[in-house]
């Protein structure tokens, strides 16, 4: 899409903003669609029905209707707190799920940015939203706010190792830290997908970055930052208007993107699992990408309908006890595999 | 941004803090789980003397909720009259404060009521049991963060909550038992309509069991958080599921019987720290959830025996006692409820005097919650199961 | 134990300290105690082994009104199965009992709302205030001759 662009506009400049912007055109749809569609189905689940009326059909415009009431609310900043950090945090925390979005690959025409350390790029740049949180937290002047942002910090930089180290298991097996060239090594049928290769040991492995990565996102069994029942709203709790919408559409994107980290590391990305048939061209590409990642979405929205939440130090002792060392386990696992399979 | 105390609170108040007993240390903080939080049951402030995460104090604030019920019913002309404002008190389960008012009297005035509204008003008991305990199982997995089981809870606690306003019109504050009788007699489809009920809703325990009882993360959350030993639990007035679930077999309804409740099998059921020491969290919500059970053999049980009779022939024209008081408990879903009432010969109650379990049961809290985390003192404050309204009254 | 034998047994072991007694013709017969010993006659009836009342069922402030306030404290035996009921007058003036909660812990928050209530204070107990009215309220509400105060921090309190 890059030279396509570019032969078009024939400005760089132009061109890579465009390149930035494309997948917003993603991201802001799929929360308007996902808050919706998580409000389905934990109604579902919960034996009730969920938005109804707004719109007509199920109460389709439901976020639409909810996006323009946070608008026209009134910009409310407490009068103790640090404004400037205050103000600026919704936006560190959205850069920091937008950014790792460049190096996901939609199609097997379209990637952000064609870099050869994507995995690396992704891991490290979404660090950046342990920052935001922070400043969201802090700068509340609100003891709450203060505990979610202390434990989400914890949380996020503890499970980063876990997600570091079952991503580390793949590129083990694949030699490349580039997205691209990842999905284009499994595609074919279903079976040439990684999460099947080297059988169990890649599949643990994606079963730990499965759950790791529930917890980058704060996301139940792990959402003691917003454990509502708990500290109020966590970090959130003094952000109101859209100050918050930007909060929970980053809370959204950041979702969809482990999702997508997920599908294109273990489950062949963009390719058809029929192998020839469906594939090719780049709708289809971008149909079987955005339906993968979307299941995996269903199922991170089903288990926090279901399971309880772990106390902090419970969670803490899930990281480091028992997926580090497991990862670590799977690491050495792959390595002789594939030392053996060298020889 | 240089922000100093006194610009953003002049008159900073120092740091000793009453109820604590002595001066804060500089390592802790003192964080306020203010009247409005998601977890706290109603208007409850507590506040919490923290060190980091583990818990070196709670100090409970209640009377948010005073609505001074003991000065009211010193002003009415008519001891009848009690009767709404003592539903207000537990407002989850107000037929059981009725129940324990209205006996109370009766045992001052010496009626004696017909059979038939003696099993109505067990009938009546048992449902408030049932739709109680939904409440506070559902609402303690909303606090572990469980979403889903409460609204199962709330769908079962509806099909009671259509038999009794189908029986006194009132969904939630009922007005139903008067002293001597009862407001209404049932409806015909009365029996068959309760009969559904406990067939239907065996069920539903099963699958609220699956879904969170036996749930590794629940356990984990609520197991071994909160141990309150069975002589400390005595020593502090605890009853109800709070003192069974400490290992005492304790239940009014077979220790100091009332009413007919001597005519139906059932069992106590009591915490055997199954899942951690005796006397946990745990232990407290399953016994809960065995009482549901139990209370639905005892309203089948009712049902089969329910005699015939007139439920208003009791009812005094006027209701003038000789002076002289008298004290009575019930087993309510929250512990034993006592009335204290007190008489000077006239028409209008002189004293009434009621033993909340919920402000007992609340007293052993900070007993329960030193030294643990921020997370369990929500685990604990739940398991006690507290009605703000019972509570301040 | 019935109620004619506890009676004798306090008399025997306190002597002057038991002031009255209301046996027969009550629902629930009492004894009325000193204030001043109170402590140590529950202490003596929670430990004693032909007593054993571990748990306090209720404890109560009357107002007896002619300038008198009264504590009545209703106690049962989980394990001898008895009951029992104490009071204990004291006049309105100078309202001062021993507390009792060194006995019975759920004595702790009942004290502090009878000394809400009626401004009866409880000598000994380890943090008396105020629990159901606000910390600086004036006034002690449940007493039968309480006037409602006309403001409160500045706002009208009847309306």
């Amino acid at each position: 899409m890059k030279t396509f662009l570019l032969e078009l506009l024939k400005n760089e400049v132009l061109v890579y903003t465009l390149m930035a912007i494309v997948p917003l055109l993603w991201v802001i749809p799929f929360a308007l669609f996902a808050v919706w569609w998580e409000r389905k189905i934990s109604a579902h689940m919960q034996d009730r029905l969920g938005p109804m009326f707004t719109g007509g059909w199920h109460g389709w415009s439901q976020t639409i209707a909810d996006i323009m009431k946070l608008i026209q609310k009134e910009d409310i900043i407490p009068t103790a707190a640090d404004k400037k950090l205050f103000m600026l945090a919704p936006y560190v925390v959205f850069t920091g799920s937008y950014a790792a979005y460049a190096a996901i690959p939609f199609a097997a025409s379209y990637i952000g940015s064609e870099i050869n350390i994507g995995l690396f790029y992704i891991i490290s740049i979404s660090s950046l939203v342990v920052v935001g949180l922070l400043m969201a937290g802090w700068a509340s002047n609100n003891k709450w706010s203060l505990f979610g942002a202390l434990r989400s910090a914890a949380q996020i930089v503890s499970y980063e190792v876990p997600v570091a180290l079952s991503i580390l298991a793949v590129v083990m097996v694949v030699g490349t830290f580039d997205l691209q060239e990842i999905n284009h090594l499994q595609t074919g049928p279903i079976w040439n997908w990684l999460v099947f290769q080297k059988f169990p040991l890649l599949l643990f492995a994606c079963l730990i970055y499965i759950i790791a990565s529930l917890a980058e996102v704060n996301r139940t069994p792990f959402d003691l930052p917003e454990a509502e029942s708990e500290l109020v709203g966590g970090y959130h709790t003094e952000y109101g208007g859209m100050r918050f919408a930007l909060l929970f559409l980053s809370e959204y994107a950041n979702m969809f993107a482990v999702s997508a980290i997920a599908v294109s590391l273990f489950f062949g990305g963009w390719n058809s699992p029929f192998g020839d048939f469906l594939s090719g061209h780049w709708a289809l590409d971008l149909f079987w990408f955005l339906g993968k990642g979307m299941t995996l979405i269903f199922v991170q929205m089903w288990l926090r309908w279901t399971l309880p939440r772990l106390r902090v130090d419970q969670l803490m002792y899930v990281g480091w006890k028992v997926l580090v060392p497991f990862s670590f386990a799977i690491i050495l696992g792959i390595g002789v595999w594939v030392l053996a399979a060298g020889q | 941004m240089e922000v100093t105390l006194t610009d953003v609170e002049p008159g900073r108040r120092p740091a000793t803090i009453p109820g604590l007993g002595r001066p804060l240390r500089a390592e802790e903080m003192v964080i306020s789980m203010g009247p409005q939080h998601p977890s706290t049951h109603g208007v409850l402030r507590l506040e919490l003397v923290v060190d980091g995460e583990i818990v070196v104090d709670v100090i409970p604030h209640i009377g948010y909720l005073h609505r001074c019920f003991e000065k009211h019913c010193e002003h009415m002309t008519n001891y009848q009259q009690v009767i709404p404002y003592a539903d207000r008190m537990d407002y989850v389960a107000a037929m059981s404060n009725e129940f324990g008012y209205v006996i109370a009297m009766e045992k001052m005035l010496k009626i004696q009521v017909p059979e038939r509204v003696e099993y109505i008003r067990v009938i009546m008991a048992e449902f408030s049991r049932i739709i109680s305990h939904l409440i506070a199982i559902g609402t303690y997995g909303l606090d572990i963060g469980a979403f889903t089981p409460f609204l199962y809870c709330m769908r079962d606690r509806e099909h009671v909550l259509d038999i009794i306003e189908e029986t006194c019109g009132a969904r939630l504050l009922y007005n139903y038992m008067w002293i001597g009788g009862l407001s209404h007699d049932v409806k015909p489809s009365f029996q068959k309509q309760v009969r559904e009920f406990c067939t239907y809703f065996r069920p539903k325990i099963k699958e609220l069991n699956d879904l969170l009882s036996y749930n590794k993360i629940f356990i984990e959350r609520t197991a071994n958080v909160g141990v309150l030993p069975g002589d400390v639990a005595i020593n502090y007035g605890a009853s109800g599921p709070v003192l069974r679930g400490s290992g005492v077999n304790w239940d009014l309804r077979k220790n100091d019987p009332y009413s007919i409740y001597d005519r139906f099998t059932f069992e106590i059921p009591v915490g055997k720290g199954l899942k951690g020491k005796v006397g946990d969290c745990w232990d407290r919500y399953m016994v809960r959830v065995h009482e549901m059970e139990q209370s639905t053999n005892i309203i089948e049980q009712a049902v089969d025996q329910l005699p015939e009779g007139d439920v208003q022939s009791a009812i005094p024209k006027r209701i003038r006692p000789e002076a002289g008081e008298v004290y009575v408990r019930t087993e309510t879903p929250k512990g034993d409820l006592g009335y204290y009432i007190v008489s000077d010969g006239t028409a209008s109650p002189f004293r009434i005097k009621v033993r909340p379990p919920c402000f007992i049961n609340l007293s052993a809290l900070p007993a329960m919650c030193r030294g643990a985390m921020i997370a369990d003192v929500v685990a604990v404050l739940g398991s006690i199961d507290i009605v703000l309204g019972e509570v301040d009254r | 134990m019935i109620a004619q034998e506890l009676h004798d047994l306090l008399k025997t072991t306190f002597g002057e300290a038991i002031l009255e007694a209301k046996i027969d013709g009550v629902l629930d017969p009492f004894v009325t105690v000193a204030p001043g010993r109170i402590a140590e006659i529950a202490r003596f009836l929670r430990d004693d082994d032909r007593t054993l009342f571990d748990s306090l069922m209720c404890l109560s402030g009357v107002d007896l009104t002619k300038g008198n306030l009264a504590v009545v404290y209703h106690l049962h035996s989980t394990k001898r199965n008895h009951k029992f009921v104490l009071k204990a007058v004291v006049p309105a003036a100078d309202p001062h009992v021993q507390s009792v909660a060194s006995v019975w812990k759920m004595a702790d928050w009942n004290e502090r709302e009878a000394y809400d209530m009626y401004g009866i204070i409880f000598d000994g107990h380890p943090d008396l205030r105020r629990i159901l009215m606000p910390d600086d309220w004036e006034g002690f509400p449940l007493r039968k001759d309480y006037q409602v105060p006309e403001f409160y921090n500045g706002m009208k309190v009847p309306y």
